[in-house]
């Protein structure tokens, strides 16, 4: 079949809906798919996927998992960042959160449970308050279908005055041995005040037939905290991947994103950061270092609503042979925004005449008194500083490699987990044939 | 060691010299001067190998080896160095880095073990020490932020390290104050031997004034109109080029 057909989806939902009565997450999940069904898959003459036509995934027919899950340990392990031992390690399958399969190291100040146990038990009120709040940004068909199929959602609760020394990884898994997957993974991580936590997230495609992960993660940030969040994106190019990271920032805290996406298929990011308190400082950095026909589109939004917020995006991409690299960077500066300062930055080097980048930025600005800048690049390496190293005696490959891992780092630099940023540089030397 | 003969060269289909010949044995130094727009920037691009210059006529050899075959990189390895008379910033690159790498390329192309960290770094700070060179330049990216001082001092101390069998100094000296410059000579006078060849182009007497060139060329118009002694050097300072050029239009200059 070769249309566009997501009609079979109502039966699933149906079944999961059936499959699990007395979850305290239907309500949520019945508005998601009326949602679905008004909307459908958003189009390319939706501004908002303006360059990414995600319905076409929907040529194939999709399974929606159901049931339980199993999974071989040494797949996990295959699929886990190298380094990632000491991580509190959440293993998300096919979109389920599988305790069984987890390995949480530290208990003190933290908190993880199915999302439907904690909006049945004591943190009743706390999802009540803040989940599903990200819908208010976010209004397409895709964002609906998650919420319509999210099943396994993770809630994440880091307590008052706690670090939490060791990352939350979460190691996503999609098993497509059997069918095209069509996985909703779903998180609502509640970071109290003064509490400091750095979130970390991979994907992994494991099976010859494709997978979509519809993913949303939502993160409430109170008084004085930290929160890191890192997405490391390295799947089979048969992995495709629409996922949202939208942070409240809803006390005066810190926040600092790295998205690196190195493989897969289609992937569309949207980070959000919504600056509800006077003085937020948020930090948005990417990476796409593209191949074959690796499409990425990343969609950032920052909302300010209160004055003296500070807020900084880098974003760089590489594009090599037949790849598609997007930027697309919304900045809402609100009324009452004043004194706050917005800057982005988004730099293209294409060393393919095949590939293809789109970069927009969209600053809309109702305050009076900011500082907002943006700039973007497209362009190929530096020729006079590729003669220089040339000249020293460097061959052409190394000195372009030379340049480009130097492109690289200004993003990578910004990942503060040592293995984690190893694992990225090494990616990046092996993508350039370089040693390490 | 270097041979021209006749060279030819034009850059987006303007040709700027125009049958061209020099000659550098081991252990000389070749003073070149001469009015801007003359072609000494071009020679010296042409010899590292810059892309965008085409040779359309003429020969140049190095070591017997025809250097006009050679990329970029192996002209380097070869034992030529450019100093650039802008040297580039290259973000993001370390310094340290960078010329570990570039030595340990050559190294390899002569059929050498890459230099172990210690006897690397042992030659880094004896080098950096040569040209006065800040230790914590060589922590930073590559010349990003240097002064115009700091990395013409960088040009010449990553010639020291790579130790090169032929050095093209392409300005060098401009920019440099009086001190910088002093240092600058120093650095390349304590490498001069005689295995080694230096041609300088310049425009001043100061920097011949320390170097003590044993030939001074002026390249006019494309060519090397008139060759001397360090003497001619200062006839040129005391004169300027004008007297050249009556003698080119009175036909007593020929190349």
């Amino acid at each position: 079949m070769n249309t566009i057909h997501t009609d079979y989806l109502k039966d699933d939902f149906e079944s999961l809906l059936s499959a699990q009565p007395d979850s305290a997450l239907n309500g949520w999940r019945k508005e998601g798919f009326d949602n679905f069904t008004k909307l459908g898959l958003p189009t390319l003459k939706n501004e908002f996927w303006k360059y990414t036509g995600v319905a076409r995934l929907f040529v194939k027919d999709y399974g929606v998992p159901g049931g339980e899950c199993t999974i071989d340990e040494s797949i996990i392990k295959k699929a886990a960042i190298p380094g990632s031992e000491d991580f509190n390690q959440l293993v998300i399958i096919n979109g389920k959160y599988i305790p069984q399969y987890s390995n949480i190291q530290e208990t003190e100040g933290i908190e993880i449970c199915s999302l439907d146990e904690a909006a049945k038990g004591k943190y009743h009120d706390v999802v009540q308050e803040y989940f599903g709040k990200s819908g208010l940004f976010l209004k397409d068909g895709i964002y609906a279908l998650n919420t319509s199929f999210f099943d396994g959602a993770v809630f994440i609760l880091i307590k008052k005055n706690h670090t939490i020394s060791n990352p939350v990884y979460f190691n996503h898994i999609f098993d497509t041995t059997q069918n095209h997957l069509l996985a909703s993974p779903r998180s609502l991580v509640i970071v109290e005040e003064n509490a400091n936590v750095s979130l970390i997230e991979s994907y992994c495609t494991n099976g010859s037939m494709d997978s979509l992960s519809n993913e949303v993660m939502e993160v409430v940030a109170k008084d004085n905290s930290h929160v890191e969040v890192y997405r490391i994106q390295n799947d089979q190019p048969t992995g495709s991947h629409v996922g949202t990271t939208h942070i409240r920032q809803v006390g005066k805290c810190f926040v600092n994103t790295v998205v690196v996406s190195m493989d897969g298929g289609m992937i569309r990011n949207n980070t959000n950061v919504i600056m509800e308190k006077e003085g937020n400082e948020a930090h948005l950095y990417g990476l796409y270092f593209l191949k074959g026909h690796t499409h990425v589109d990343n969609h950032t939004l920052v909302d300010n609503s209160k004055p003296r917020g500070l807020s900084n995006e880098l974003y760089k991409g590489i594009m090599d042979e037949y790849s598609t690299g997007i930027f697309s960077g919304r900045i809402l500066v609100r009324p009452d925004a004043q004194k706050i300062d917005a800057y982005q930055t988004n730099n293209n080097i294409l060393i393919s005449d095949k590939a293809t980048v789109n970069t927009k930025p969209q600053l809309e600005i109702y305050a009076d008194d900011v500082k907002c800048s943006h700039g973007c690049t497209v362009g190929r390496l530096d020729e006079e500083a590729l003669y220089y190293l040339r000249t020293r005696g460097i061959d052409k490959d190394l000195a372009q490699a030379m340049l480009l891992k130097a492109f690289a780092e200004d993003i990578v630099n910004h990942i503060k987990v040592a293995s984690v940023k190893d694992y990225v540089n090494k990616l990046i030397a092996t993508r350039l044939n370089m040693e390490d | 060691m270097l041979s021209i003969k006749n060279i030819h060269a034009s850059i987006d289909g303007k040709q700027i010299l125009k049958g061209l010949n020099l000659e550098v044995k081991a252990g000389e130094v070749h003073a070149i001067m001469g009015p801007n727009g003359g072609g000494k920037s071009t020679l010296a691009s042409v010899l590292a190998g810059r892309p965008e210059f085409e040779v359309t006529d003429g020969t140049a050899e190095f070591e017997g080896k025809d250097l006009l075959e050679m990329s970029p990189e192996d002209r380097a390895k070869e034992g030529l160095f450019l100093a650039f008379q802008y040297p580039v910033e290259i973000p993001g690159v370390n310094t340290t880095n960078f010329i570990k790498t570039a030595l340990n390329e050559k190294r390899k192309y002569q059929g050498l073990q890459p230099l172990d960290s210690a006897s690397f770094l042992k030659l880094l700070r004896e080098k950096a020490a040569l040209l006065e060179l800040d230790k914590s330049l060589l922590s930073r990216s590559l010349n990003e932020g240097f002064s115009g001082g700091e990395k013409k001092r960088n040009e010449i101390f990553q010639m020291a390290v790579l130790d090169p069998k032929l050095t093209i100094l392409d300005e060098t000296d401009s920019g440099l104050d009086i001190d910088a410059l002093r240092i600058v000579a120093k650095g390349v006078n304590t490498l001069r031997n005689e295995s080694h060849a230096i041609v300088a182009i310049t425009h001043y007497q100061r920097l011949l004034n320390y170097l003590k060139p044993d030939f001074v060329h002026v390249l006019m118009n494309g060519r090397i109109v008139k060759s001397g002694g360090k003497e001619l050097a200062l006839e040129l300072e005391e004169k300027g080029y004008d007297f050249i050029k009556e003698e080119l239009k009175e036909g007593l200059l020929l190349n």
